[in-house]
């Protein structure tokens, strides 16, 4: 089925909308500074030695509050998405993208866009390959998700 | 459950009308439908003793506003499925004694927004870090991302996913207050906008304003109101993630089992006692996640079950009477109109009425599968 580009509805946004940009805490920071460094971070507990994913300081699996921080290997597959034609802000001149969720080769799901390849139905298929890639938005360096073996 | 200490609905009724209501702020809705609650169970408002709705306004502001001191607040916002809590919640309160006759309300005005409470999420929200960088605007393209999962595991096809929305309509058509009632087929509804592929605009809910009210008391009153009372047999609630991403499993909503299960065990029941079911319906995957986390099908028979009639008119399980969210109304929180329109079948007072229901089922969600209550309410006492 073909996903045609439909306009969203209402006034034209203001020009030069900005995506979101999100506020690390504390409890995230690291996440965020091995964005900066071109790394994608995980946790895993130093216990039971599952990795996990949001950052969070007690392991989900066994209460632990002995957890690390590690960097992952940036490879996924993409597990589910939906195309989006209503953008939020920041997103007016993207055209129907991609909101998808990908599993990680560690195991954890994270939620990403798909960066590199038209985001339809033909082309985004469930379980391809993937590999992190950043995009810069301000201070923050967000991770992002393209075709594995794509120039980077 | 005992007999001795059971609970029941004395009283329910929604706002005047639903729908497009300008004239409405939320706090006009909340006080209508309490007052249209507490005179259908033939009281005063002096009578209340305990105050219940989300957390905006809050049970304080309601009560203040009805002229009440009650010496029980809930305050549980947990989404769309918090009043679901509330009766669970009342129903322990009134066993412990701590309230005799509770007031659960609900007004939204979800489509004018008049006093409406922004939608929060800053971004420094655990949700704003992980989830709205990726533009996600809304349940429409966040609620709606485990259903491809679904359908690559499961074979779940995109007219099966499209007939919900068709059978629904088949409700609404014999309901008079229903927003959409034309009847629809599936070419009408794959033709239908795309909002978020693989999901068109009539497999999404409705934005309404409106409210409803429930009025909560022990069954030991059960003969004094003027209506038959709505016995309230089992109760559940669970949880699963905070964010879709972090839904355990795509394909089936943990927390419409666990709390389901609750539910089923605390009435004693299967899923062959019920005559009447209605599964909160955002989107049109959503019933078919609750048909299956509740053992009504096998997993991954849900979408066929709904295609071959079974829960429409005529059918063998009626799902959805009032038309839900999908062609009734959605105001935002729908799910204290699945438990009007349980209670209306169990009083046998629905516009689209089904014959001898003796026990009703209603499933909330809260949040994208985040949350879930689930009632099992009976005409007898158990």
């Amino acid at each position: 089925m073909s996903a045609p580009g439909t306009p969203a509805r209402g006034k034209p946004a203001p020009a030069a909308q900005a995506k979101p940009v999100p506020e690390p805490t504390p409890d995230t920071q690291p996440f965020w500074d091995g964005c900066a460094r071109g790394e994608l971070r995980l946790q895993r507990c130093r216990d039971c030695g599952k990795p996990y994913f949001y950052p969070r300081p007690i392991c989900p699996e066994c209460g632990s509050a002995d957890v690390e921080w590690f960097p992952a290997s940036g490879r996924a597959t993409l597990y589910s998405y939906v195309i989006n034609h209503r953008p939020a802000r920041g997103f007016e001149g993207d055209g129907p993208y991609a909101i998808a969720v990908v599993q990680l080769a560690e195991g954890p799901r994270m939620m990403t866009n798909v960066v590199g390849i038209p985001n339809t139905p033909e082309d985004l298929i469930l379980d391809m390959e993937l590999q992190v890639t950043f995009e810069q938005r301000g201070d923050i360096s967000v991770p992002l998700f393209g075709p594995a073996g794509a120039a980077r | 459950m005992s007999r001795e200490n059971g609970v029941i609905i004395a009283g329910a009724a929604e706002t005047n009308q639903v729908g497009k209501l300008p004239g409405y702020s939320t706090l006009q809705l909340h006080v209508e439908a309490a007052v249209n609650a507490v005179a259908d169970a033939g009281l005063r408002m002096r009578d209340i003793d305990g105050v219940a709705t989300v957390n905006a306004p809050g049970p304080v502001q309601v009560a203040h506003e009805l002229g009440i001191t009650p010496r029980y607040l809930d305050g549980t916002g947990v989404g769309g499925t918090s009043f679901l809590l509330h009766v669970r919640h009342a129903a322990a309160a009134i066993r412990a004694g701590y309230a005799s006759t509770v007031l659960i309300t609900h007004g939204e005005s979800g489509r004018s927004r008049v006093g409406a409470t922004p939608f929060p999420r800053g971004a420094s929200s655990i949700p704003g870090q992980f989830e709205a960088p990726y533009g996600t605007a809304g349940p429409t393209s966040s609620f709606t991302i485990p259903v491809l999962r679904y359908m690559k595991e499961y074979g779940l096809t995109h007219e099966q996913l499209a007939y919900v929305a068709v059978a629904q309509r088949k409700w609404a058509a014999r309901n008079p207050r229903a927003m959409f009632r034309d009847p629809i087929t599936v070419d009408d509804v794959l033709a239908s906008r795309l909002v978020a592929w693989p999901f068109h605009l009539l497999e999404c809910c409705l934005v309404t304003d409106g409210g409803g009210a429930l009025v909560v008391t022990s069954a030991d009153r059960a003969a004094d109101f003027a209506k038959p009372a709505v016995h309230i047999l089992g109760t559940g609630e669970s949880m699963d993630a905070p964010m879709i991403s972090q839904m355990a499993d795509f394909t089936e909503s943990k927390a419409f089992r666990l709390a389901g299960q609750a539910a089923f065990a605390e009435a004693g029941i299967t899923t062959a006692d019920v005559n009447h079911l209605m599964i909160y319906d955002a989107f049109a995957h959503v019933p078919i996640y609750g048909l299956e986390a509740l053992g009504f099908t096998a997993k991954g028979e849900a979408g066929a079950f709904i295609a071959d009639g079974n829960t429409e008119p005529g059918g063998v399980l009626p799902l959805n009477t009032n038309g839900g969210g999908l062609s009734y109304t959605h105001t935002g929180m729908y799910g204290m109109f699945a438990i009007q329109e349980g209670v209306r079948q169990v009083r046998a007072e629905a516009a689209a009425q089904v014959p001898g229901v003796d026990i009703s089922v209603v499933v909330g969600n809260g949040g994208m599968f985040a949350t879930s209550g689930v009632l099992v309410l009976g005409r007898q006492p158990g």
